[in-house]
């Protein structure tokens, strides 16, 4: 089920699947890392819900709700959490 | 390269590598700004093997994309500058994502040696790098090291070195199949390229073409000036992307970045990165430590708490120091005094240079402590929380999380200074939100505008001055917030730059980046303190002293003067008056100085705001340093030089003038909090953005500052006269 970034909950894991964002933007998300096929999982929320903490690549990144619905994820079996 | 080379070390930011930089120059660097923009440039040199090494310190960059300054600096030094080697720092614990960077510098051609850093948290991870085989597979040399004790950096520089001599400077650019799409299109438009040798002066025809694709501002703009082929080339590329689009349903750039990581997982995945299962203990305690520190409810009230006590520790601890400076500049001054005789040059040495450049210097210990601990926040990685943290609220007025700390030293809590909070706007990587928290900033209530309120709350609001003191911060907070906003809205106009930023795991930080760090800030203040901050302090001196008293002016108070000391009068009262006339002449040659008749000439005009001559002067003289303004009062009073600390005597004269009530006092005060920086903060903006935004904010905020005290002045007089 694909889904966007945004509407991932705290410590779900899922996997890229697009990135629909162009320009400045869409540079900088793959010059980080975030390209199809990239797992990321969610490790927390800014107390005002938003930037979104992800971890992926054995690193952590922040972006902002309105960048998190630019990147496109169906999640992946075997949350745990 | 017979005996000296010239190595410019990259990589990634939080890869290490400051502080490998520091490791291997010490205490030899020299820093400067890349001409144009507020980048950075680190040198420092070594003696190996009887040659003279030259280091670069690039900027950390995540890409050679035309992304950020950071990202294009790197790219010019190498291509302009061609080094004899590049040395390119990779976290060896997040080895994918920093192999990145080093696959586009393959690209380019540039020899390259990797240092694999932070091999100490690799092993405690479990991860196990096959060294061999990586550098058999990316063909270059690999050294492995630990920055923060310095391990490995011997080895690394003899590895630069030989490897820069093996290579003789000879570019070989790795050429990576991007797929039959764009592999196709890549190679006619490398032939183009080079068939009219566009651009191949500076950069390999494949790697010029591969920008094409990828949209690279930068080298898109050169190429149009260039004329040639470009035109061709962008058709292709238009070409090439429809075609994408159609088939593929994605765009050339998006493709490249994929076949990169794509090279990059086919590389570590023969066997070149194993991972033990043993506990990741590094990210186990940051997270542990995140889910505390950035915790909805505990996090915010953490990062209040430790803000409010970086300031409590800088001001009281910066107090100690900065009265020592404050001594010994008073002792200069009076030695000054005593050496030369009166006059003219007394007045310039004492009241020009010594308390002009003394006030300069008297900020140096709260900028050096308040950078000790920004250093501090910075490297530990708690700063990268706070704006993660800061972001959604700062977001609304068109800032970034980062904008918080500047507030906050330039008074955001009573009493900072804008100076060293200017300064901290370095940590914003966002160019439009650093000029919009800039030149907002300094509307904090700093140390120097205290005693001008605390003056005009005792004379007329004196029943109620912690209130006072809160409402003056609060509004200047949303007088910061709304007019960033404005200036979001209007003039910086533009989209938020995408706040896409690491959080590095948490790490002590080393004693050496801190003070290393803070030592180049109170350095580079320093040398602006003797050279246009001197320069000023002595016109704004002329200002206020010249053209004198005509002669017949001053001969008359002269006779006065004669006049008390044949009189009768015992010797006590004989002094008090003379003291009197002393200060009456003051006050004369003052309103006649060049600075006092600006004063009288805007006085029409600042009537508006019920600002009479006086306070135009106080505020022309509040200009060099806000102190200033109470003891020019003092003068324009004629109650001779007033001590800013001992302001009594000066507060009831003004709540007995009929020219004062309480609409004047809350338009002076407003007027204060917003309207021109001093000039320290003005050079220091200079520094951080350029002489136009400074001078900018200097005509703006006086104007905004204006307007909203003749409001204030002609409200309140209906409501509070």
């Amino acid at each position: 089920m694909e889904n966007s970034l945004r509407r991932l909950g705290a410590h779900e894991k899922a996997r890229i699947t697009a990135i629909t964002a162009s320009g400045e933007m869409g540079r900088r998300l793959r010059d980080m890392g975030l390209v199809p096929g990239t797992e990321v999982e969610v490790v927390g929320r800014a107390p005002l819900k938003d930037p979104v903490a992800l971890r992926l690549r054995d690193f952590t990144l922040t972006l902002r709700n309105n960048e998190a619905d630019c990147i496109m994820v169906e999640k992946m079996e075997g949350n745990n959490e | 390269m017979s005996n000296s080379a010239t190595i410019a070390l990259a990589g990634n930011p939080n890869a290490g590598k400051t502080t490998l930089f520091n490791a291997i120059t010490g205490a030899r660097q020299r820093v400067g700004n890349y001409p144009g923009i507020t980048v950075e440039r680190k040198e420092g040199s070594i003696n190996l093997e009887g040659i003279k090494i030259n280091i670069v310190d690039l900027p950390g960059c995540y890409s050679l994309s035309a992304y950020s300054p950071e990202e294009l600096v790197a790219r010019k030094v190498l291509v302009d500058e061609r080094p004899d080697i590049v040395v390119d720092i990779v976290d060896a614990t997040k080895l994918e994502r920093h192999l990145y960077l080093a696959v586009q510098f393959f690209e380019l051609g540039i020899p390259v040696v990797l240092a694999l850093n932070m091999m100490d948290d690799a092993k405690k991870q479990g991860l196990h790098i096959d060294r061999k085989r990586l550098s058999g597979l990316l063909n270059c040399p690999i050294v492995e090291t630990v920055a923060r004790s310095g391990l490995g950096k011997q080895e690394l520089m003899q590895a630069a070195l030989a490897h820069a001599k093996e290579r003789g400077g000879i570019w070989q650019p790795l050429k990576i199949s991007y797929g039959p799409d764009l592999d196709e299109a890549l190679g006619v438009m490398e032939n183009l390229i080079e068939s009219a040798s566009f651009m191949t002066d500076r950069y390999p025809a494949r790697w010029v073409a591969l920008k094409y694709l990828e949209a690279d501002e930068e080298i898109l703009s050169n190429g149009k000036k260039l004329g040639g082929p470009a035109q061709e080339l962008e058709e292709l590329v238009q070409k090439t992307k429809e075609h994408c689009q159609r088939t593929l349903n994605t765009i050339p750039e998006a493709i490249i970045a994929d076949y990169r990581y794509g090279l990059i997982n086919s590389i570590l995945r023969q066997d070149v990165l194993t991972h033990e299962p043993t506990q990741s203990e590094r990210i186990d305690m940051s997270s542990k430590l995140d889910s505390v520190l950035t915790n909805r409810l505990l996090g915010p009230l953490l990062m209040f708490g430790v803000l409010y006590a970086m300031f409590q520790i800088t001001f009281t601890l910066g107090e100690i120091p900065m009265g020592w400076l404050e001594s010994l500049f008073g002792w200069l001054g009076a030695t000054a005094t005593d050496l030369i005789p009166a006059g003219l040059v007394q007045s310039l040495v004492v009241s020009g240079i010594i308390d002009g450049v003394g006030g300069v210097m008297g900020f140096v210990p709260l900028i050096a402590i308040m950078f000790l601990m920004i250093s501090f926040l910075e490297d530990s990685g708690y700063m990268a929380r706070v704006a993660y943290m800061l972001d959604r609220v700062l977001r609304i007025f068109g800032l970034h999380g980062c904008s918080a700390m500047p507030f906050i030293v330039s008074g955001g809590i009573m009493g900072g200074c804008a100076v060293p909070g200017v300064m901290a706007t370095r940590t914003l990587r966002s160019p439009k939100e650093k000029l919009a928290t800039l030149i907002t900033a300094p509307f904090m209530p700093c140390g120097a505008k205290l005693p001008v309120f605390l003056l005009l709350i005792a004379a007329f609001f004196s029943e109620n001055e912690a209130q006072i003191m809160f409402m003056i911060t609060l509004f200047a907070w949303t007088m910061a917030l709304l007019v960033s906003k404005l200036l979001r809205s209007t003039i910086i106009k533009g989209d938020p730059t995408p706040f896409v930023m690491e959080l590095p795991p948490y790490r002590l930080p080393t004693l050496q980046g801190i003070l290393i760090h803070t030592w180049e800030r109170v350095w580079q203040y320093i040398k602006k303190a003797g050279t246009v901050i001197l320069a000023v302090s002595i016109l704004l001196w002329a200002a206020m002293t010249y053209p004198g008293l005509p002669e017949d002016t001053a001969s008359k108070f002269a006779a006065d003067r004669q006049s008390i000391t044949v009189s009768s009068q015992n010797e006590e009262q004989q002094q008090a008056l003379l003291v009197e006339i002393d200060n009456l002449e003051a006050q004369a040659a003052l309103r006649n100085s060049i600075a006092g008749r600006i004063g009288t000439f805007f006085e029409p005009v600042s009537q508006w705001a019920g600002f009479d001559w006086r306070t135009n002067i106080a505020l022309v003289g509040g200009f060099a340093a806000k102190e200033v303004i109470v003891s020019t009062f003092g003068t324009a009073y004629s109650m001779g030089e007033v001590d800013p600390e001992q302001t009594a005597s000066l507060s009831n004269r003004i709540a007995a003038d009929p020219a004062w009530n309480k609409a004047t006092a809350l338009a002076l005060i407003i007027f204060v909090l917003l309207y021109a920086p001093c000039f320290v903060t003005v050079v220091t903006m200079a520094k951080e953005s350029s002489w136009r935004w400074a001078l900018f904010s200097t005509v703006f905020n006086t104007l905004l500052g204006f307007s909203l005290a003749v409001i204030a002045y002609q409200v309140g007089s209906l409501f509070l006269a």
